[in-house]
Parts: C-alpha cells; sequence; structure tokens
C-alpha cells in the first residue's frame, strides 16, 4: 500500500501496471530505473526486470498515473511508452487480415487466368495427340481416354482449321504460352525451390518445380530436335498443356487453402475487435473522449446503455444489467450495482454506469483471453508429432520414388517408354502432398479454441484439448462447483403462536452485527435488514451472538449455545434433529429466555448440477465428489447430485493425494475447482478446470476456465475435445491415405493389373483437393454443437 | 535386363542416395553464443528457403532472443515452432520477428517451420 500515509486518502486500492523500459543493457541500468519508480510520489513497489526490458509498479492511482511513471522512467534516460498492448494486437491482425486476403486474390486471379490458358493449351494439343492411344502410359489414364473419345470428335468438328494448322507451329505456340505461364504465374515455385534447395531443404515447391520441370524439360527438348526421340524409337510428344493446368490447378488449391486458412482464426479476430476503441473519461470534472491507450487506470470512465465497456472496472455509480455473453457464452444479462466488477468489452445493457478503471491494455481480461487463445492456438498437440516426423523426411522420399518410378517404367515393360517413365515420375511428384499432413492437426486446434472461447471454455493448447479427450474421470470439488459455494437458508421454523415477520426482523437485526456466514446467510434470507437500536452484541466464536434489539435480549446461534444459555429450545427441537439427519446447519433464534425461531442452512447445489453429473455419465465418465465435509453431510448431497462416488473429510492438502490415487487405479482425472483454493490438485489432475469468477481467467494451474460459473462448461469442454480429436484422426487420416494411396496409383502400380494410370493433370487436381478438404474438415468444428 | 538397363538403375540408385543425403544426411554448422547463464543470448535467423544459421547453441538458462528475419513469402515458412518451448508464431514476410525464451532444459531442441519441413536446432548445454 502507499507509504505516504499521511496524505493517503483511505481505501483507494494499489493498482498494478507493466511498463516497457527501452535500452537497459546492464544491472546498473536497471538499479537506476527501479530506484527512480521507487522514489517517484505513490508508488508502493516497483520492480524492473532486465531480461524482460519491462517494470511492473505498483502504484496509488490517487496519486500518481501510469503517464507520470513513464515520466519518471523517461527522466532517468532509458525510454517507456504507455502499455497498449490490446490495441496493438488488433492493428497487427489486421494487417495480416488484409495481407492474407490480398494473397488469396492474387492465387485467384493467377489460377484462373492460368486455367483458362491451361484449357486452351488442351484444345491446341488434341491435333498434336492423334495416334497417341497406341501408347502404352497414356491408355491408363481416365482423363486421356475421356478426352480422346468424347472432346477429340466435337472439337474436330468446330476447329477444323485447328486440326489443318502445322504441328510444328502448333508446339511453338504452346512452348511460348508455357513459359510465359511459368514466368509469371508458377514463377514462385521455381524461386522458392532454388531458394531452399540452396539451404538443403525441400518442401511443396520443389515437388511442383521439380515435377513441372521434367515436364518442361522433355516437351521442349521433343520441340527442338523432334528427330533424336524418332531415332530412338520413342514419340516426339509434348506435355506443355499438362504443365500449364498443373500449374494453374496447384494455385487453386493454394488459393482456397489460403482462404480456408483465414477461417481458422476468425473467432479469435472477432474475439479482439470486441474493445472499443475510445472511452469517455471524466477528469478534473470534465467529460472528455479519448482514445483506449490513453486511458489510465484510476480513470472515471462514463458508459451509456447499449455501449460496450471499453475498460475492466469497479461501477462507482448506478446499476443496470450487463451482457457478458460474448466472454462467457452465458446469454442471461448480469445484474450489477456499485462496487461490482465488469469487464471490458462487455455490453452494459439497461443503464448508464460510471465504472473507475481497474486494469487496462495487456492486464484486461480480453488482452488476457486474446493472449492465452494465441499461445492455445499455437500450441501443439502430441498427435502431430507423427505427422511432423514424416513432412520432415516427406519431400526426399516422394523425390526418391519418382526416381525409382522412372527407373522402374525405363526397365521392366516389354516395350519401355520414355514418355511413360517421365509422366509417372512426374505424377508422382505432383500427387505427393506434405501439406495435408501439416495442416491436419494445427487447423483443427485452431478453430477448436474459437469454437471453446464463443462459449466461454478456454483450452489452454493442443495437448490439454487431446487430454481432455481421453478423461474417463471427473472430480468435483463440492464446495462453489457442485454447490454455490455461500451458505443458504433452505428452511425455517418458528414457535407456535409467535408473528413470523416479527421474528424474521429480529433474526436480521442482530445477525446483522456479525460477519459469520451463517449470520449473513439468514439477513440474506430475511431482506432489508431493520434499522432497529441494537446493543450489547457479544460475538460467541464458534457458536452465535448475543444482544439486545430494541431494549429485549435475543441471542441467535447453535442448539449447543441456546443449551449453556439456559434456553428452552423444546418447541423447535423436532425440526432441529431432522435437519441435523439432512446435514443441514441449525441456528436457532432465543428471545426472552426461550427459543423463537429455527433456520435450516445448508450449502445449496447449483441449480443444474444434477443434470450435468447426469450428461457426463451418460458419456461414460466416472463422476466423484471431493469435500473436506462429514461423510454424512457429504453422501446426502452426493446423492442429490447423483455422483459415482464421495470422498470426504478430505484435508485441503489431501485432495492432491486423493487425486493421485485416482490416477494410480489407472484413471485420467479432470479436476473441477475453483482455481484458488484448489490450485493444487487442479495441478495434479490430468486436466484442471477451473471456474473462474468473472476475472481470474488464467488460473495457473488449470489447463482449461471456464469462463462462466456453471457446470454446463465442464460437459460442453468435455464434448469439445472429443469431436476435435475426432476431427484430428479423420485428417490424419485422409491425408495418410491420400499419400499412400495417391503415391503408389500415381507411379504406376494398378497398371500391370487394372491399366489404371494416373496423368499429371489428374494428380495435379487431387493434391489441389487433398489440402483443401482437411482445412474443410477442421472448419466444420466451427458450427458443432456442444451439447 | 541389358547393359542399359543396369546403367539407369544404377544411376537411378546413385541419384536417390545423393538427394536423401542432400536434403537430410547434412546437419547445419552451429552459431554458437557466449551467453552465461542468466544472460540474454542474441541470434539473428534469416529465413529464407530453409534457416541460416540453422542451429545454435546456448548455455543452460540463458534467456534467448531469436529475431527471425523471414525475407520471402513462400507460405511454407509463414510459422516458426519450437516445440518444446512450446512456441508458435506467425512470421510475416520480409519483416523481423522476435521470439524470446529460457533455455532452461538441457538438450537439442528443434525449431521448424509450422508443417515441420524447414529445420534448425537449438542446443542447450
Amino acid at each position: 500500500m502507499n507509504t505516504n500515509k499521511a496524505v493517503a486518502p483511505p481505501a483507494q486500492p494499489a493498482l498494478k501496471i507493466t511498463l516497457p523500459v527501452e535500452g537497459m543493457t546492464c544491472a546498473a541500468c536497471q538499479a537506476t530505473v527501479q530506484r527512480a519508480l521507487t522514489k517517484a510520489p505513490g508508488v508502493s513497489k516497483a520492480a524492473v526486470n532486465l531480461m524482460m526490458n519491462e517494470a511492473t509498479v505498483h502504484f496509488d492511482p490517487a496519486l500518481t498515473n501510469p503517464t507520470q511513471l513513464v515520466a519518471a522512467i523517461s527522466d532517468t534516460g532509458y525510454g517507456s511508452r504507455l502499455p497498449v498492448a490490446a490495441d496493438a494486437t488488433t492493428a497487427a491482425d489486421d494487417e495480416r487480415e488484409q495481407q492474407q486476403r490480398l494473397e488469396y486474390e492474387s492465387l485467384r486471379n493467377k489460377s484462373l487466368v492460368t486455367l483458362g490458358l491451361g484449357a486452351a493449351a488442351m484444345l491446341a494439343s488434341m491435333p498434336l495427340m492423334g495416334g497417341m492411344s497406341a501408347h502404352a502410359g497414356h491408355t491408363g489414364d481416365p482423363l486421356l481416354r475421356w478426352t480422346m473419345t468424347v472432346i477429340d470428335p466435337p472439337v474436330r468438328a468446330a476447329l477444323p482449321w485447328l486440326y489443318a494448322t502445322d504441328p510444328q507451329t502448333l508446339t511453338y505456340g504452346l512452348l511460348a504460352v508455357t513459359v510465359l505461364v511459368m514466368a509469371w504465374a508458377g514463377r514462385h515455385f521455381y524461386t522458392r525451390a532454388w531458394s531452399g534447395f540452396k539451404h538443403g531443404t525441400a518442401d511443396m515447391s520443389t515437388l511442383i518445380a521439380v515435377g513441372t520441370g521434367a515436364a518442361f524439360l522433355y516437351s521442349f527438348a521433343a520441340t527442338l530436335a523432334p528427330a533424336w526421340f524418332v531415332a530412338d524409337g520413342a514419340r516426339p510428344d509434348v506435355y506443355y498443356e499438362a504443365v500449364i493446368i498443373i500449374i494453374a490447378l496447384v494455385l487453386l488449391g493454394n488459393a482456397m487453402e489460403a482462404r480456408a486458412k483465414t477461417q481458422t482464426t476468425r473467432a479469435l479476430r472477432q474475439l479482439a475487435k470486441l474493445q472499443p476503441s475510445s472511452a469517455r473519461v471524466r477528469r478534473d470534472g470534465q467529460e472528455l473522449e479519448i482514445a483506449i491507450a490513453e486511458v489510465a487506470a484510476g480513470d472515471l470512465v462514463l458508459v451509456r446503455p447499449g455501449e460496450r465497456f471499453p475498460v475492466d472496472g469497479e461501477i462507482t455509480s448506478g446499476s443496470g444489467a450487463v451482457d457478458e455473453s460474448m466472454l462467457t457464452g452465458e446469454s442471461m444479462p448480469v445484474e450489477k450495482a456499485v462496487g461490482d466488477k465488469v469487464i471490458g468489452a462487455t455490453v452494459n445493457s439497461t443503464a448508464a454506469l460510471e465504472v473507475r478503471a481497474t486494469a487496462i491494455g495487456a492486464a484486461s481480461v480480453l488482452a488476457r483471453i486474446v493472449t492465452l487463445m494465441k499461445e492455445a492456438q499455437g500450441s501443439q498437440a502430441p498427435i502431430q508429432r507423427l505427422a511432423d516426423r514424416t513432412s520432415a523426411v516427406f519431400v526426399p522420399v516422394v523425390i526418391s520414388i519418382a526416381i525409382a518410378t522412372f527407373a522402374a517404367w525405363m526397365v521392366l515393360p516389354e516395350t519401355p517408354s520414355f514418355a511413360s517413365a517421365i509422366t509417372a515420375a512426374v505424377a508422382v511428384l505432383i500427387i505427393a502432398c506434405p501439406c495435408a499432413m501439416g495442416l491436419a492437426v494445427p487447423t483443427a486446434v485452431m478453430v477448436a479454441s474459437g469454437r471453446g472461447a464463443a462459449a466461454g471454455i478456454l483450452i489452454k493448447g493442443g495437448e490439454p484439448l487431446e487430454r481432455l479427450a481421453s478423461v474417463d474421470t471427473i472430480v468435483f470439488d463440492k464446495t462453489g462447483t457442485l454447490t454455490i459455494g455461500a451458505p443458504t437458508v433452505v428452511d425455517s421454523a418458528f414457535a407456535d403462536g409467535e408473528d413470523h415477520a416479527a421474528l424474521l426482523r429480529l433474526a436480521a437485526a442482530i445477525e446483522a452485527k456479525s460477519e459469520h456466514p451463517l449470520a449473513t446467510a439468514i439477513v440474506a434470507f430475511v431482506g432489508t435488514p431493520p434499522s432497529a437500536a441494537v446493543d450489547h452484541v457479544v460475538a460467541i466464536a464458534g457458536k452465535g451472538i448475543s444482544g439486545t434489539v430494541e431494549g429485549h435480549a435475543v441471542i441467535a446461534g447453535t442448539e449447543a449455545l441456546m443449551r449453556e444459555s439456559g434456553i428452552d429450545a423444546a418447541a423447535l427441537a423436532g425440526h432441529a434433529t431432522r435437519w441435523s439427519g439432512e446435514a443441514r446447519t441449525v441456528v436457532m433464534l432465543a428471545a426472552a429466555g426461550r427459543a423463537v425461531a429455527a433456520f435450516a442452512i445448508a450449502d445449496t447445489m447449483r441449480p443444474n448440477a444434477a443434470q450435468v453429473v447426469a450428461a457426463l455419465k451418460a458419456r461414460g465418465l466416472r463422476t466423484v465428489m471431493l469435500t473436506g465435509d462429514r461423510q454424512a453431510t457429504a453422501d446426502a448431497l452426493a446423492r442429490e447430485a447423483g455422483v459415482d462416488e464421495v470422498i470426504a473429510e478430505v484435508l485441503p492438502d489431501g485432495k492432491v493425494a486423493a487425486i493421485k490415487a485416482l490416477q494410480a487405479s489407472g484413471r485420467v482425472v479432470a479436476m473441477v475447482g475453483d482455481g484458488l483454493n484448489d490450485a493444487p490438485a487442479l495441478a495434479q489432475a490430468d486436466i484442471g478446470m477451473a471456474m473462474a469468477s468473472g476475472t481470474d481467467i488464467a488460473a495457473e494451474a488449470a489447463s482449461v476456465t471456464l469462463m462462466r460459473s456453471d457446470l454446463d462448461g465442464v460437459t460442453q469442454a468435455i464434448v469439445l475435445a472429443r469431436k476435435t480429436m475426432r476431427t484430428m484422426k479423420q485428417n490424419l487420416f485422409w491425408a495418410f491415405v491420400y499419400n499412400v494411396i495417391g503415391i503408389p496409383v500415381a507411379a504406376g502400380v494398378l497398371y500391370p493389373v487394372f491399366g489404371i494410370l494416373l496423368s499429371p493433370i489428374l494428380a495435379s487436381a487431387a493434391m489441389a483437393f487433398s489440402s483443401v478438404s482437411v482445412v474443410s474438415n477442421s472448419l466444420r468444428l466451427r458450427g458443432v454443437s456442444l451439447s | 535386363m541389358d547393359v542399359m538397363d543396369f546403367t539407369i538403375v544404377g544411376v537411378a540408385a546413385a541419384l536417390i542416395v545423393l538427394v536423401n543425403w542432400y536434403f537430410l544426411g547434412r546437419s547445419p554448422a552451429a552459431a554458437v553464443a557466449v551467453a552465461a547463464p542468466g544472460q540474454v543470448a542474441e541470434f539473428t535467423i534469416r529465413v529464407e528457403g530453409g534457416y541460416s544459421p540453422g542451429a545454435i547453441e546456448v548455455a543452460r538458462g540463458s534467456r534467448v532472443r531469436l529475431t527471425f528475419d523471414r525475407q520471402e513469402d513462400n507460405p511454407c515458412s509463414e510459422e516458426v515452432v519450437v516445440p518444446d518451448f512450446g512456441i508458435r508464431r506467425d512470421l510475416p514476410a520480409f519483416a523481423r520477428t522476435v521470439v524470446e525464451f529460457t533455455a532452461d532444459t538441457v538438450g537439442t531442441h528443434q525449431f521448424a517451420c509450422g508443417m515441420g519441413m524447414l529445420r534448425g536446432t537449438i542446443t542447450v548445454k
């Protein structure tokens, strides 16, 4: 807290801010900045981190503000500025989105133009193909067979001049167009392949470049020196149209993939954009509209109905409903009044509110959610390792297979054909697609994180997602998880002949003087406490409270207290005994020497706890309740909730041991708790699920944070994880199967028996389709139902 | 099989060996940082068809600051991943991107592009 106590106004909590510090190179610099900050007015604590180039400062908002702190750092000669993390992130995202759109448009335009040229080239090649059907390597290609039988006759009828043109003219014309396409639309395949080659790396571009390059060089040689081929017993065929169409189709696939990829992070970008760009603040009695980056912690921010809160804060004036659905997934608005916390980016629905800013920039809940989600989307799922290992050796292996294919076609058939050998090798290079494997898992993780965030479920990455899918046991901490976490009066009884309303007022009056949770429950049960005069209040630790209300002696407390005080509790003893049997806590009220009222108090179960437990059991999960309560109390609640197993009378440090015991019996355990008291148990569990209380989103120990204090999120998280896992497996399966089947077929393994062979053009169409199908499959998770 | 066939098979086999050696068999020379534990080890890695330097070495406990200088727009290198340190970062084309982490586990850690085709190593000693 504040060091300058003489001028510190009361009840002004210290705020924390992290500022960047630039130019520090050594420990001495660090010490200089730290000393300057510590000595600055209003600063209670400052820690400068040389490694991270930042300073964390605790300060009193009444005495200083971030701008002055930045000035204090600048005075030492080092640089600093106000943190604007949330804002900057959005700008960077916008820029990237713009870039991705331009990339998509450029790819799309190139592919469409090239596709048009490819179609023309195909027509122009038709006259050159006459008699080609005699070729062993070609009749096996379904595309070519179709072309020769279906397309050739009408083209021949429609364009007789084409067939009358000198074949050499056609060939040179095709050569010119092909060179043009390779230099314009396909240029990057060759430059990238070359720059990779220089570094000893190979990627998809290498395959396309080598494949189209080989087809082009073969055709080029056949164009320039057809005589050499004829002399060698081969036909001087050209494959220019194949080169053009391969480039067109691969570009088209890339374009579709680029567009689909931008969709995978859309949920996150939408989240980041929720932050308003400006805020109306009251400073020195004046209302100012300022940019969000200039809002400082401690500022009073005015928010009209229908507007989004620009910052995290605490309501200082007004009350109304707040729509938090964008962050928590909870569709019902939440009533908030003075003193309640509001989260930036949520919508103020009904009334004008004044809010004191508590967290801005990177410290705000929204910015932390966005950061968390970014990290999650960037993380790797273990299932990806297989794909990673494969892609690392993929390209060299495919090139090897292509070389082997070429050699086999040259050596094995009865009538070896150079043309067939070349086309088969090119088809192998073109059909192989490492991209599908590389995209299979990350795209699913990205889409699933976004889907979760939209429902108020924050999952910290691919690994937790994968582990969550394999969880078979859910352990609930009782208090605050299965139950609301606050004791409530569930039943009451009154002595005969008494005025109930008067007794309730009496109970509220005396209990209002106590801060015990049981007393609070009774006050809340009665409603607004009366303004009766209460004197001679004595709190009896662990038992109750006594005093006088309007001059009448009153005692409220346990049955034991009544006995000790010589109170006659016979009239209510029956109720008390029954309630105790039901694991309720009993509080009695005595006035004028006899017990006049009794209250049964219990921590009530969340309204949908039983439904959620049933839903989890229906999904084959074992449910366990973990609590420090006595066995009887715990059993009563467990019956109500329907959990399979109760572990009661567990001391706080025994929770970890209980989880370990479950794990030792071979269970994969998810622990649901409040993230604070349960942190060690959450960390021990295979998956820790923290029910966030609104602002505490990034509970360290938890790998899943539920933004809503609602148990539904537990089921939804499991459902999401299981469905995501299924998508990942499908993606990997298709990516692998596609390559494992596609490559041998392209190489011609089916040719000897079935006569099937893929032309390079068909191979490129299959290749373009493969990665698009994987990304599209991941995108289906966006609309997946979580119930 | 005649002499021609043997020649073809022989050349093909040699080519296959050559391709695999060229792309997989060679290991890049390491750039070694002298940063002591607790200090910042800085490297600038050029990203263009690969990573250069493709291998770096740091002392255990160092704070490692890698500046990826991506001089291409090949989508294959648009992400960099350091799985052991939980990092996956977008690398905008023709820009520098700083990645920081603490090298706290001894061993050889891989960094790679998003699809695992471009690779480099970080050796922590």
